[in-house]
């Protein structure tokens, strides 16, 4: 039920830095972090955290808050909105499907506390902001007591609501590789009403090298238990020409692969059926962004 | 449990309060500060009801725990008028009756309000994306997109 206020009270803490973020994790029982929470708010409002004991806010930490540009790439922090991602110019240059894919998400007002990393920790199905990450290769960084460990975004998650995220470990940031020249993308989502949660959603982001497909990495939301990376199709596309056909054979295999389910937002049938079109339109997209002309 | 004390300035206006964790900040401002402005509708940042500004941006206070908002500065819709004077945005919304019942009228208004700040230059399209969190089921959305159109002519000229 949704209650008027949180049903359960707990310890709440808000440390000004990384080390008692921590400590707090390694030391303290049935621990939460508190990021944007318009995920965890509304979980303790629906009962369904019953045993957390202490919220853990991370909005304290100021470098944690903080979009950073590396050598190789862009480095955005677990307490970074998810309106300064989507605003920053940066993104909007190198990595537009994951600009694009926040921007479909919710309101701008709920987008003003959300986090990506609390995209990542809460691990829909559903998540919209993770297949732009996976699809431009990108790496979840992540830190506990015992020490900071990376995995690709494409193995962190393992089930609906489970990532490899371990007891006591908190994650700190999302790491996204320069993308290379002649590099187009796309982000697709079906929903009821723009503010809403995906039915659907496709990201592809190639690479074009004349009229061939380079490489190209291809992502969906809410079609299995956790978002899906679609490795063996996008990477059999590599080296092939781009044509209208090549688009739509490939959609077709999309949507003969996934297995999804019917829930509360469609059927299997609608997402299995609108998975061929999305597919198809997403990589034609992606290609005329790259440059390429068909 | 214990309570918390916490620091507020809301309006411009410092409050020190002892909230328990479990206290939403919603809920605080209506029952403690009786800043009743602010509406509780759906609870889970649907609906918009409850948008307060914080840092000249707009959030859903249902979702925001009061221990977690220690030491904000927030504005609501009571904060949006210098005394008796509407602001540009509150003005437009009588002037072109962008209001029925009213209930989702606050939350409208201080979304707008932020709106101008980030854009004070918005087209349609933009105006209808960024109210598009916040739900009223009476007007149809159409006076409310005009009202800011209105607000935001209003405010250059004010500013000339
Ligand atoms: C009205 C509404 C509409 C929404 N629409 C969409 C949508 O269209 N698309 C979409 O993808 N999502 C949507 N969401 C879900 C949510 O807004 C996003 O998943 C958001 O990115 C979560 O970020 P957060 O910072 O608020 O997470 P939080 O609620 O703070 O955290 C989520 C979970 O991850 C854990 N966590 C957070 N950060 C860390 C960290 N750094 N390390 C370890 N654990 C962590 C928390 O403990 C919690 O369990 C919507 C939510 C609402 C309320
Ligand atoms: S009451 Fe907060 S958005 Fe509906
Ligand atoms: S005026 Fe009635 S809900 Fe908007």
């Amino acid at each position: 039920m949704n209650t008027k206020i949180l049903e359960n009270e707990f310890e709440y803490s808000k440390p000004g830095s990384l080390e008692e973020v921590l400590e707090t994790l390694a030391t303290k029982q049935n621990v939460r972090i508190f990021a944007g929470g318009t995920d965890l708010i509304v979980k303790l409002k629906l009962g369904a955290l019953p045993d957390m004991e202490h919220m853990l806010d991370i909005n304290g930490v100021e470098e944690l808050g903080k979009i950073e540009t590396r050598a190789d790439g862009l480095e955005i922090f677990a307490g970074a909105k998810l309106w300064s991602i989507e605003s920053d110019r940066r993104v909007e240059e190198n990595y537009p499907a994951l600009r694009e894919a926040i921007q479909a998400m919710a309101s701008i007002s709920v987008r003003n506390m959300a986090t990506l990393g609390g995209n990542f920790c809460n691990a829909s199905p559903v998540a919209d902001a993770v297949g732009p990450v996976m699809c431009y290769g990108g790496k979840v960084r992540m830190q506990s007591k015992r020490g900071a460990r990376e995995v690709n975004a494409v193995d962190f998650f393992l089930a609906p609501g489970v990532s490899v995220l371990e007891k006591g470990e908190l994650l700190t940031s999302v790491y996204l590789p320069a993308p290379k020249a002649h590099t187009g993308h796309a982000f697709v989502k079906m929903g009821r009403v723009k503010s809403d949660i995906a039915k659907i959603s496709i990201t592809a982001v190639l690479e074009r090298e004349g009229d061939r497909i380079a490489s190209c990495r291809l992502a969906m939301g809410s079609v299995a238990a956790r978002p899906l990376f679609l490795k063996a199709i996008g990477e059999g596309l590599a080296g092939k020409a781009m044509t209208e056909a090549l688009a739509q054979e490939t959609a077709q295999n999309i949507s003969d692969f996934i297995k999804p389910i019917g829930d509360n937002r469609t059927t299997a049938e609608y997402r299995t059926d609108v998975a061929k079109v999305i597919a198809r339109d997403a990589l034609v997209s992606a290609w005329k962004n790259s440059g390429g002309t068909l | 449990m214990s309570m918390h004390p916490i620091t507020l300035k809301v309006n411009g206006k410092p409050h020190t309060l002892l909230v328990k964790s479990n206290e939403l900040l919603v809920n605080v401002l209506r029952d403690k500060l009786f800043l009743t402005g602010t509406k509780y509708g759906c609870g889970i940042a649907e609906c918009g009801a409850c948008t307060i500004m914080k840092d000249k941006r707009s959030i859903m206070s249902c979702l925001v725990p009061a221990v977690v908002a220690d030491g904000w500065e927030i504005t609501t819709s009571e904060g949006l008028s210098k005394g008796d004077k509407l602001s540009p945005v509150q003005e437009a919304f009588v002037d072109l009756a962008a209001i029925q019942c009213g209930f989702c009228t606050p939350g409208m208004v201080v979304t707008a309000t932020a709106l101008l700040h980030e854009n004070p230059n918005p087209d349609e399209d933009f105006i209808r994306d960024y109210l598009r969190g916040n739900f009223c089921r009476c007007t149809g959305y159409v006076a409310m997109s005009k009202a800011v159109l209105a607000a935001a002519a209003k405010m250059k000229e004010e500013a000339q």
